[in-house]
């Protein structure tokens, strides 16, 4: 009865959408080790919502003094506006464990983070936001680099149900996720709930402490 | 069995449900909790209409972004009020023991966990902040989590965890004068770099470790995380159980407890997944040049040259750093002046740290140019400090003596840099803006840093001589018996 109210509860307050498959704008940041105090910079952290940290993302970097944008942080370019899959470089997320990392960039629009590399806790806050970060060969990223640059407003597919990233022009290639994650953001799962489901065996352990 | 690493038999021990190809629930045994990574996770326990399952294991404190003036004042900005009566609120409505800012045991929620005996061998412990790997070196798996994480441990009382592979960081040799934990933990990751550890949990271990007081592990442990681990942890011993007993929340039946405790420690013949050997008696005492903790140098070494880089992204992480620090490569390190010094965080801001940087100052006054700070980490530290008499010391020699907190570690509160402003700083992250936009951070050792501040730039502490040996006790709850 008791698991059933909080079933019901917790679906009605699941934000996490699923992923299957993601058709989107690319935008690019050349920068290894980015870390979570570039992605969202600590003056921003005070917030109490999940929500609205879009704005502040990467601000030190995409914003001058007066707050207007900076014209020489390259994803402040036209040609990068409304993109939802960033293709950076590796240890992607280094740093503290603050979710207002994935929160800023899922404000901001963004839905797959490709890279060579990611740091840890970063990479597992973003699928319990529904972000699924891919990641590739450092050739293939230099590829997709090289791809983004040259034609104007690149798109690229990422089907989670397939593993593969692929763009109109022929390039493909597929990745590695692990299985149980790819599950969840696959339907949307919350973990809560996924682990309420074991409350027997957590009253077990329970009892013997 | 096999023989088992202290990682996996803390593993074993708490494990809830194993399902094929799924991650492990573990359960957590303390949950630490504060301001700034909660307030998410509370709203959506209530949205869900769920509970906390463990209130007796779960603690809070407020930390991040509060002011180190004067605590009768009233909180000036609002937006840092509002989460802190957020938490206050949260704690009250769900019937969480919190230390608050009138509580004579608040402080860095790192620094107040082993303080309080709440760390303990063999436990799990997590908290909605990276450097929770600080509580490994009690012998505990203890690891830095999100805030979805921070809300299903507070629901459940358990968390998903892939489990990691090992990695045992063998220090040995006698440590030279002058050259510290914090020295040997910068090497490391200047060694193996901010990602050489990404999937493992760090075992320290060799004679150089089991030399180390207590909260010289800890200082080692909590940066753990810059060289991307997922937890480091020490084998306990004698040291811990000393340093453990008689604190609040450590077990009464410690005799027990110790038995338990003994049979912790990595066996024989266990097989980790990469090792790596240090010889401690080579350090020196060592510099961060760049912005993140990887790209440091010993005091007698020069800025770098981005083509000496390993690889294109090596190359390109130099030149932003060089650039943002406004360094020149082929500088020599003693020559690099500094404006601010700030002593404290959870890397280095305990009662030793302080003891052994007032023994440095006796006597000696801060450079004119330089506006340098001490932040207690915790109000048990700065009680102790002044019990000893260290707050005088520090301020007849020119530091700024505040209240206990994160501070300028990371600048939610109103200690931060302004623009262009060099820093020598013992915590734990020189990335660009951390501790105030534009800011330029050093990271370096108490010593290391109190130098810097006598001297207005870097120097080699070892020039000095055995005027930065200890004058005082090293262990104040030491009492020698168990
Ligand atoms: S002192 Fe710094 S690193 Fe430690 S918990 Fe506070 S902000 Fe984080």
């Amino acid at each position: 009865m008791a698991l059933e109210r909080s079933f019901r509860l917790s679906w009605k307050a699941m934000t996490m959408e699923p992923f299957k498959v993601h058709n989107g704008l690319v935008t690019v940041l050349d920068m290894p080790n980015v870390d979570t105090d570039q992605i969202i910079p600590k003056q921003f952290l005070k917030r109490i919502e999940r929500t609205g940290f879009g704005p502040f993302l990467f601000y030190d970097w995409r914003f001058l003094e007066d707050q207007t944008p900076n014209p020489a942080f390259e994803m402040n370019a036209a040609r990068y506006q409304g993109a939802t899959i960033l293709v950076t470089r590796t240890n992607f997320g280094c740093g503290s464990s603050r979710e207002h990392a994935p929160w800023a960039l899922l404000d901001y629009g963004i839905k797959a983070i490709i890279a060579p590399s990611f740091a840890d806790i970063f990479y597992n806050n973003c699928f319990k936001n529904g972000i699924l970060p891919v990641t590739l060969s450092t050739e293939a990223v230099e590829t997709l680099f090289q791809a983004v640059r040259e034609k104007h407003r690149f798109h690229l597919t990422i089907n989670l149900e397939t593993n593969e990233v692929k763009s109109n022009n022929g390039l493909c290639f597929s990745f590695d996720v692990d299985p149980h994650r790819r599950h969840c953001l696959l339907n949307g799962l919350d973990d809560i709930l996924l682990t309420l489901q074991h409350e027997d065996k957590i009253q077990r352990y329970e009892s013997q402490l | 069995m096999h023989p088992r690493t202290l990682f996996e038999k803390i593993w074993d021990n708490h494990i809830v449900h194993q399902g094929a190809g799924e991650p492990a629930l573990i359960y957590i045994d303390c949950h630490l909790v504060h301001e700034v990574t909660s307030p998410q996770a509370f709203a959506g326990l209530r949205i869900a209409g769920r509970k906390v399952r463990r209130t007796d294991k779960t603690f809070a404190t407020m930390d991040h972004n509060v002011p180190t003036s004067d605590r009768s004042l009233p909180i000036v900005d609002p937006i840092s009020k509002q989460q802190i009566d957020t938490l206050v609120q949260n704690c009250r409505d769900f019937g969480i023991t919190l230390f608050d800012l009138q509580s004579k045991d608040q402080g860095i929620v790192h620094i107040i966990g082993p303080e309080l005996g709440l760390t303990l061998p063999g436990i799990t412990l997590v908290c909605g902040d990276s450097h929770t790997s600080t509580h490994g070196a009690f012998g505990a798996f203890a690891l830095g989590i999100g805030t979805s994480e921070v809300e299903h441990v507070l629901a459940t009382q358990c968390l998903l965890q892939e489990k990691s592979k090992t990695f045992l960081m063998s220090v040995n040799g006698a440590l030279p004068y002058g050259v510290e934990a914090k020295d040997i933990i910068l090497s490391i990751i200047g060694e193996i770099g901010t990602s050489g550890a990404t999937g493992y949990v760090i075992e320290y271990a060799g004679d150089t470790i089991r030399a180390l007081s207590m909260e010289e592990r800890m200082t080692v442990c909590n940066m753990s995380i810059e060289a991307g681990a997922r937890a480091g942890m020490i084998a306990p011993d004698e040291k811990t159980f000393r340093y453990l007993k008689g604190r609040r929340y450590a077990p009464v039946d410690f005799k027990s407890a110790i038995k338990r405790w003994k049979t912790l420690p990595t066996e024989a013949g266990a097989i980790f997944d990469k090792t790596l050997s240090i010889d401690a008696s080579r350090l020196a005492p060592q510099v961060t040049w760049g912005t993140n903790p990887g790209q440091v140098v010993s005091i007698n070494g020069t800025i770098p040259h981005p083509a000496d880089a390993a690889n294109p992204d090596e190359k390109k992480s130099t030149e932003r750093a060089l650039e943002y620090m406004a360094l020149m490569s082929g500088t020599r390190i003693e020559d690099i002046s500094i404006e601010r010094v700030f002593i404290g965080s959870c890397t280095n801001a305990r009662i030793e740290d302080l003891r052994r940087v007032a023994a440095f100052v006796k006597g000696r006054h801060v450079s004119q140019k330089v506006y340098a700070m001490v932040v207690p980490g915790s109000q048990q530290v700065k009680r102790i400090a002044e019990e000893e008499g260290i707050d005088v010391i520090l301020k007849e020699a020119g530091f700024d003596w505040r209240e206990s907190g994160c501070s300028m570690c990371l600048g939610m509160n109103p200690d931060i840099l302004k623009p262009g402003e060099r820093c020598a700083s013992t915590s734990n992250r020189n990335f660009e803006g951390r501790q105030g936009k534009g800011g330029r951070t050093h990271l370096c050792s108490p010593v290391m840093a109190a130098a810097a501040a006598i001297e207005g730039h870097f120097v080699d502490v070892r020039q000095y001589g055995s005027r930065t040996v200890l004058p005082f006790k090293l262990e104040s709850y030491d009492d020698g018996t168990l």
